[in-house]
């Protein structure tokens, strides 16, 4: 590696980070890649420690008592405007709900009018991307941070799906942020059971024909999660498994499913294996006969799943798209999916040698940031904290990536071609961060803390031409060397 | 906006670095019966004053800016406002007020900056300083809190309520200030897009084509489909519009709260937009429908200050002004002297303040730029006493330190 460590180093943090922060190119010069394999060589690497921030069955309880609440006070008044019309008839419009409101009312955070009062989920879901803004803010370089965006958006959630939105920011927590510098195997068991998963892709509710409930209730199987299983999360489309391959996986995997909220118990919301849902039985899935063993015969269906050649590939191509180029060299995704396949699966070991792989550094730097990682790369380069998360989630509907909210299982697209469109809106963005930065910001110091040795000629030509500081960093977050990385 | 509320935090944090922020000014002279308001308007990127009020009196006129050249006959007249002076024909609102004795028009002047950069030109015009630098205050709040020291206003029980994430530098300062901002946001000018565009065109083709394509198709929108070419001056025109409706509404919203029995007597807000370097259009382009908005501004300041107009000033000023002559690209570079705008009730009006260097080649500064002969400052110390009643000692050494020579121009104010 023959560059200019500064050149290096300025690289490193737009294409393995979120962009540098204050004097972040400096900081890491003497070693960038050093600098960037340190982030996962962390003990709690990935982790966000917050204290305040419900776990998922905490939080689908709350949401499900919030909405129970709103249900009776939705009542209530229904029944006190039937009063109110039709007096000598309804006598008993239950108090207790409007009480409740009241409640309610008085436990918003001061100076908000309840009126304005977001829902409770709505609250759960800003207090997560609070926190994932911060992570991603606060890092040194956020290679870990990257990668726990790119592991969440390959195993996405909606937060537009039924009670899911209370849910996705501590799935994100729970599910992936452990295992970034783990195994795959324990990530892929943790994801496919927890309940933001089992609720998106409708395997709480799917059932075997032949299990208790199948045939008390004639209802049956739901393949949509076996199916995203194989597809998308593990092996990739047209990799040799067949219709009955899903059939099979999806029976193998009913019975996973969550405590049901409106009983009270203690761990309601929470990962349940419901033994009256289950398939019994034993299953073929690629050739591979899984005997009947409860719980056990899923999860051994997804360890072997974990360890197939195809998914060691799968996963190498997108890593490296994501990072690299639309079109990665192959031969680093050959490198990825081969070290993948040797330590069984170790995410630490793949990632270290994605970061240590030439190529790695060499592509050229054609890959289009996606809007919430320009987002986050324009607060740090102009030091604006996010403070409030609201601007940034609205931003991030604007520019077609909003947070948790994928438009389908296969999450968002890695391809330039799919975010190009945005471009205008991104300058709207820009330029509203333009006003915002403060105005002591010398345009030609931000060039310097934020492109450093990749700033063009042009750009720092036009940035120093801009006809006011606002303008001046519009043009800056806009341009090429900016926006790509 | 309709009615007036307290900024939430929302709104704040929302808000595009503060278009309006002010301090809160009690009663200035309330011993006099007067209770004057002062709003000053900053024209970032550099106002062509010679496109603005045009010296078509002055021989050299016609020759130096040819078929560009703003004049008193044609499709584009400009208004007279005496021998020598005609204003823009897009502002008849500020000549309705000049004629009435409510505007002057103060020419050739410049701020003690002489080089040509945006922002550390955007400074010395907001901090008051002599030269560039790192400045955290500015004139105007050094000024008003100069007189809360003076003991000449009461400012208990009038604590701003919020600061917003960024002020104007001229309002900052010791003073309390606080911002607001319209609600809906102006999208990225026209100018910015251009820039922008110019840069893709050279470094980067594939975000060129991408954003090509968003001009073209947003032209359109807004257009309301009526055509497919985003050159159609009817895309251009409905631009227009939402820069015109922005202006106003970030002006009017201003002039209610300076209005109200216990607003804020002083504040400041920015315009961008000015940086004309390419087909500037004086008469009929872009720097013509700019002004337009800047007039709307004027009158919507006018309207929504109701009977306080009469104790009003407004100034509009510019960082620096631009060359004379036309480029090579039908606009103009940066240069020196500008005008600068003054309106309100309480002006003795209906002057062009100036001391006319002359369009010569010998004339010019550096043989291209207007020659400042009136300084800024004197302007701004001449309103700042005579209106606001700031004291001679703090105009000099503390609102525009190192201004010991630069004498408050007199009797602009009625």
């Amino acid at each position: 590696m023959a560059l200019d460590p500064k050149f290096q180093a300025a690289l490193a943090l737009h294409r393995f980070g979120f962009g540098p922060r204050g004097d972040g190119i400096a900081r890491i010069s003497h070693d960038p890649r050093e600098a960037v394999l340190a982030e996962i060589e962390a003990p709690n690497a990935g982790r966000i420690e917050n204290s305040n921030l419900l776990n998922s069955g905490e939080a689908a309880r709350a949401a499900y008592n919030f909405r129970q609440e709103r249900k009776a006070k939705r009542l209530a008044e229904a029944a006190q405007r039937d009063m109110a019309n039709n007096a000598p008839n309804i006598a008993e419009a239950p108090e207790q709900p409007k009480d409740m409101a009241k409640d309610m009312a008085q436990n918003a955070p001061a100076g908000q009018q309840p009126k304005q009062q977001p829902g409770l989920p709505q609250q759960i879901y800003l207090e997560e991307a609070k926190a994932r803004a911060d992570a991603a803010f606060a890092a040194n370089i956020g290679f870990a941070e990257r990668l726990v965006w790119f592991w969440s958006n390959h195993f996405c959630v909606s937060a537009d799906k039924g009670p899911t939105r209370a849910l996705c920011g501590a799935f994100e927590r729970e599910a992936i942020r452990p295992y970034i510098a783990g195994h795959f195997a324990d990530m892929l068991l943790a994801v496919e059971s927890h309940p933001a998963m089992l609720i998106y892709l409708d395997n709480a509710r799917s059932i075997g024909p032949d299990s208790i409930a199948g045939l008390r209730q004639h209802k049956g199987l739901n393949e949509n999660l076996a199916r995203e299983i194989l597809e998308l999360h593990t092996l990739g489309v047209r990799t040799g498994y067949t219709q009955d391959d899903v059939t099979n996986f999806a029976k193998v995997i009913t019975g996973w499913s969550i405590t049901p909220l409106k009983n009270g118990a203690p761990s309601a919301g929470e990962f349940n294996f419901n033994p009256r849902m289950h398939e019994p039985g034993a299953q073929t899935i690629m050739g591979k006969t899984y005997a009947e063993s409860s719980v056990g015969q899923g999860r051994a269906v997804l360890r072997d799943l974990a360890q197939h050649p195809a998914t060691a590939q799968h996963i190498a191509t997108k890593l490296a798209r994501h990072f690299i180029a639309d079109d990665p060299p192959s031969a680093l995704v050959e490198r990825l999916a081969k070290r993948f396949h040797n330590t069984g699966g170790d995410l630490k070991e793949v990632a270290k040698t994605l970061v240590t792989s030439p190529e790695a550094w060499a592509a050229p730097r054609e890959k289009l940031k996606r809007p919430g990682e320009w987002l986050l790369a324009s607060l740090r380069a102009s030091g604006l904290e996010p403070k409030d998360v609201r601007p940034l989630i609205q931003a991030q509907n604007l520019m077609g990536e909003p947070l948790w909210r994928p438009p389908a299982p296969n999450g968002f697209s890695d391809n330039n071609a799919a975010w190009m469109d945005g471009l205008a809106q991104r300058l709207d963005i820009a330029n509203r961060f333009g006003q915002r930065v403060p105005t002591q910001l010398e345009p030609d110091a931000l060039v310097e803390v934020s492109l450093g040795p990749l700033a063009s000629d042009e750009t720092r030509k036009t940035v120093k031409r801009a006809e006011s500081r606002s303008q001046a960093v519009a043009l800056l977050l806009m341009a090429p060397e900016f926006q790509r990385r | 906006m309709n009615s007036l509320h307290a900024p939430s935090r929302r709104e704040l944090l929302l808000a595009s670095g503060a278009l309006f922020a002010w301090t809160y000014l009690p009663r200035v002279a309330r011993a006099e019966g007067r209770d004057p308001r002062f709003l000053t308007i900053i024209l970032r990127g550099a106002l062509d004053g010679l496109g603005t009020v045009a010296p078509v009196g002055d021989p050299d006129w016609l020759s130096l800016r040819g078929d560009k050249a703003l004049a008193l006959e044609g499709a584009h007249a400009a208004l007279p406002l005496d021998s020598m002076f005609a204003l823009n024909p897009a502002m008849p609102n500020f000549h309705r007020l000049y004629k009435a004795g409510q505007a002057i028009v103060v020419h050739a002047a410049a701020t003690p900056y002489r080089e040509r950069s945006h922002f550390d030109g955007q400074d010395v015009l907001e901090s008051g300083l002599p030269k560039p630098g790192a400045a955290d205050t500015g004139w105007l709040n050094r000024a008003f809190s100069s007189i809360e020291r003076g003991g000449r206003i009461d400012s208990k029980g009038k604590e701003a309520f919020a600061v917003g994430p960024v002020v104007p530098l001229v309002v900052r300062g010791p003073a309390p200030v606080v911002s607001w901002a319209p609600p809906r946001l102006p999208p990225a000018s026209d100018d910015t897009m251009m820039r922008l565009l110019d840069l893709y065109r050279h470094t980067d083709p594939a975000l060129a084509h991408a954003l090509e394509e968003r001009m073209g198709l947003a032209a359109i929108a807004r257009a309301g489909g009526i055509s497919q070419d985003p050159a159609n001056p009817a895309a251009k025109r409905a631009g227009v519009a939402q820069v015109r409706a922005y202006f106003a509404e970030a002006a009017g919203s201003a002039a209610k709260f300076l209005a109200r029995e216990e607003g804020p007597r002083v504040g400041a807000l920015a315009f961008d937009g000015w940086d004309t370097h390419a087909n500037e259009g004086a008469s009929d382009g872009r720097l013509a429908q700019l002004l337009g908005a800047l007039d709307g501004a004027i009158a919507a300041i006018e309207t929504e200050m109701g009977a306080a107009w009469r104790e009003t000033v407004v100034a509009v000023v510019t960082e620096f002004g631009r060359t004379a002559r036309i480029n090579g690209t039908a606009g103009t570079d940066h240069g020196t002297a500008t005008v600068a705008l003054l309106a309100g009730g309480a002006l003795k009006g209906g002057r062009v303040v100036a001391d006319w260097p002359g369009l010569k080649p010998t004339d010019l500064l550096d043989g291209r730029d207007l020659k400042p002969t009136t300084d800024l400052r004197a302007v701004l110390k001449g309103v700042l006493k005579d209106h606001l009643r700031v004291a001679d000692d703090a105009l000099t050494n503390k609102i525009f330190p190192g201004s010991i020579n630069v004498h408050p121009a007199d009797g602009l104010i009625a």
